[in-house]
């Protein structure tokens, strides 16, 4: 599974680190950081990251 | 033929809806309908970014899930009317779908003001809910020397107001019967912090006064204040809060009274219908003109008080389901009014953007179960409430229920200049905080987070005194 990131979506809300706190967080300075390539173990927590990102940034790619 | 769930509405809350019944394991048809001629989009950045210019309106695409590759999408068509005991909605062409489980999820729209002056196209005013909406303001607030006059002092108004300023428009100003803006979300506290930030950006407001009417001829060329003033104005956002869109449930024996009352699984619950409608929700509003010309202090706040004065008669929290409800309706998103068992139990319609896909994970289950003869015995809905707001280059970032606790606020971090964290306490207990400032106060905000999660529930209406 491959997951992507729109950085010029992407609004530093941390919805995604609460969803999906394995693949997503925020760095100290409060910017997002994330692994591109989770195992699909993940895929459930990454569908719902996407869901509830507000800016919609977050793309699951196959 | 195999059983359909028609999902009326095809916003955020619909689009949910389809991917979460699809997610449970759902197979039959699904048919969404919706008025917009588009397909599902993300209406946040509608008056932030995209007023501003600086995202385009394809940037507000939703993307559906693989799941909903099969799902059948209705769109600019609207559902005029339903039989629930006959399973059956009504299109405007006058179709009639059948269904075996409905999900409600048509939303709400703008309020508009109801006072004298020009209205309509071409009036120089507007709301803010819609692509279209957005399209016509952008384009009228692009003139120069533009007064931009905002009614209602909100999230949206705020949101506007802000980005109004950041757009040049020459003069800003916000009126709104409360004293503060955005009181009933933040409290008077934190409201009073965000009014010194408008201010100091050249926002000014007419505070504490409603609207009685507008001038001009054809077009709006002032806003005439209760208090008797007149501010000139060529363009006017109203933001006045919104109206939920349940006419067309009307006659089926629901409690459309504010949204569609739900059990604590998002189940549509009965209760007195007829009069009682969505419609008599606008008409109230108009009745108080004489008095007041508003009375909306924010869209998230707006149905609250008046679902508080409808409950007298309602049956307790606690009170199941299956006597009172119709079990294959569920209502999902900002105009399902259920009882968050997280809290008091009182039925509130919730305006945030969360909703929707809190709401569709749990009805998508709810409904799936009943269709398919299974029980449903998943514990009561009870989300953690969520917002955010951003103007200028600052954020309003909330979690839990703040407007629950503001006899007891207490600054609990940063000062009133800087970042801030604001705790919003009830019975001495934490159930709400908001951050307010740039990326520190976000995260604070967010640390409380999951100690607001692990709180067991509040103790129910009533049980406590």
């Amino acid at each position: 599974m491959k997951v992507a990131v729109d950085m010029n979506k992407c609004q530093d809300h941390g919805q995604c680190v609460f969803a999906a706190p394995d693949v997503f967080r925020l760095d100290d300075s409060g910017r997002l950081a994330y692994l591109s390539d989770p195992g699909d173990a993940f895929r459930a927590d990454v569908e719902e990251a996407a869901d509830v990102c507000p800016m919609q940034a977050i793309r699951i790619e196959a | 033929m195999a059983a359909r769930v028609v999902v009326a509405g095809a916003s955020l809350g619909g689009l949910r809806a389809a991917e979460q019944l699809r997610a449970v394991g759902w197979t039959g048809p699904i048919t969404a309908v919706g008025d917009e001629p588009h397909m599902p989009y993300n209406r946040p950045p509608l008056s932030k970014r995209v007023l501003a210019g600086t995202a385009p309106f394809a940037s507000l695409a939703l993307t559906p899930r693989a799941n909903t590759a099969d799902v059948e999408w209705r769109l600019g068509t609207r559902v005029t009317g339903a039989r629930l005991r006959d399973r059956v909605v009504v299109l405007d062409d006058g179709e009639e779908l059948d269904f075996d489980g409905l999900v409600v999820a048509t939303g709400l729209r703008a309020r508009r003001l109801r006072c004298p002056g020009p209205s309509g196209p071409g009036s120089g005013r507007h709301t803010v809910r819609t692509l279209a909406d957005i399209r016509a303001l952008r384009a009228e607030l692009a003139l120069p020397g533009v007064r931009l006059v905002v009614t209602g002092a909100g999230f949206i108004g705020c949101e506007v107001a802000a980005t109004a300023v950041g757009l040049g428009v020459a003069e800003v100003t916000v009126v709104d019967v409360e004293p503060l803006p955005m009181l009933r979300p933040l409290g008077e506290f934190l409201a009073r912090a965000l009014l010194r930030r408008h201010e100091e950006r050249g926002v000014r407001f007419a505070l504490g006064t409603g609207v009685a009417g507008f001038e001009g001829d054809g077009r709006v060329t002032g806003v005439v204040l209760s208090d008797g003033r007149v501010l000139p104005a060529d363009v006017v956002v109203e933001s006045v809060g919104s109206v939920a869109n349940t006419e067309w449930l009307a006659g089926n024996g629901l409690d459309l009274s504010d949204g569609v009352l739900t059990d604590e699984h998002l189940r549509a619950r009965r209760g007195a219908d007829g009069a009682a409608t969505a419609g008599g929700g606008a008409f109230r509003v108009g009745s108080e003109a004489g008095g007041r010309a508003f009375g909306v202090a924010s869209e998230a706040g707006g149905g609250s008080a008046r679902g508080a004065s409808h409950e007298a008669g309602a049956p307790p929290y606690g009170t199941t389901a299956d006597a009172g409800c119709l079990p294959y309706v569920v209502a999902v998103g900002d105009i399902a009014r259920f009882p968050n068992a997280r809290y008091d139990g009182v039925p509130r319609r919730v305006e945030h953007w969360s909703i929707p896909g809190d709401t569709a994970r749990h009805a998508a289950k709810v409904l799936t179960a009943q269709l398919c003869s299974q029980p449903v015995d998943f514990a009561p809905f009870a989300p953690l409430p969520s917002f955010w707001s951003d103007q200028y280059d600052f954020r309003l970032q909330s979690f839990g229920s703040p407007e629950l606790g503001h006899d007891d606020v207490r600054l609990l971090d940063g000062e009133a200049d800087g970042d801030m964290l604001v705790g919003y306490h009830r019975d001495g207990r934490l159930v709400g905080v908001v951050g307010l400032g740039g990326p520190a106060a976000a995260a604070a905000a967010a640390r409380h987070r999951s100690l607001l999660l692990e709180r067991p529930a509040l103790s129910p209406q009533g049980a406590a005194s």
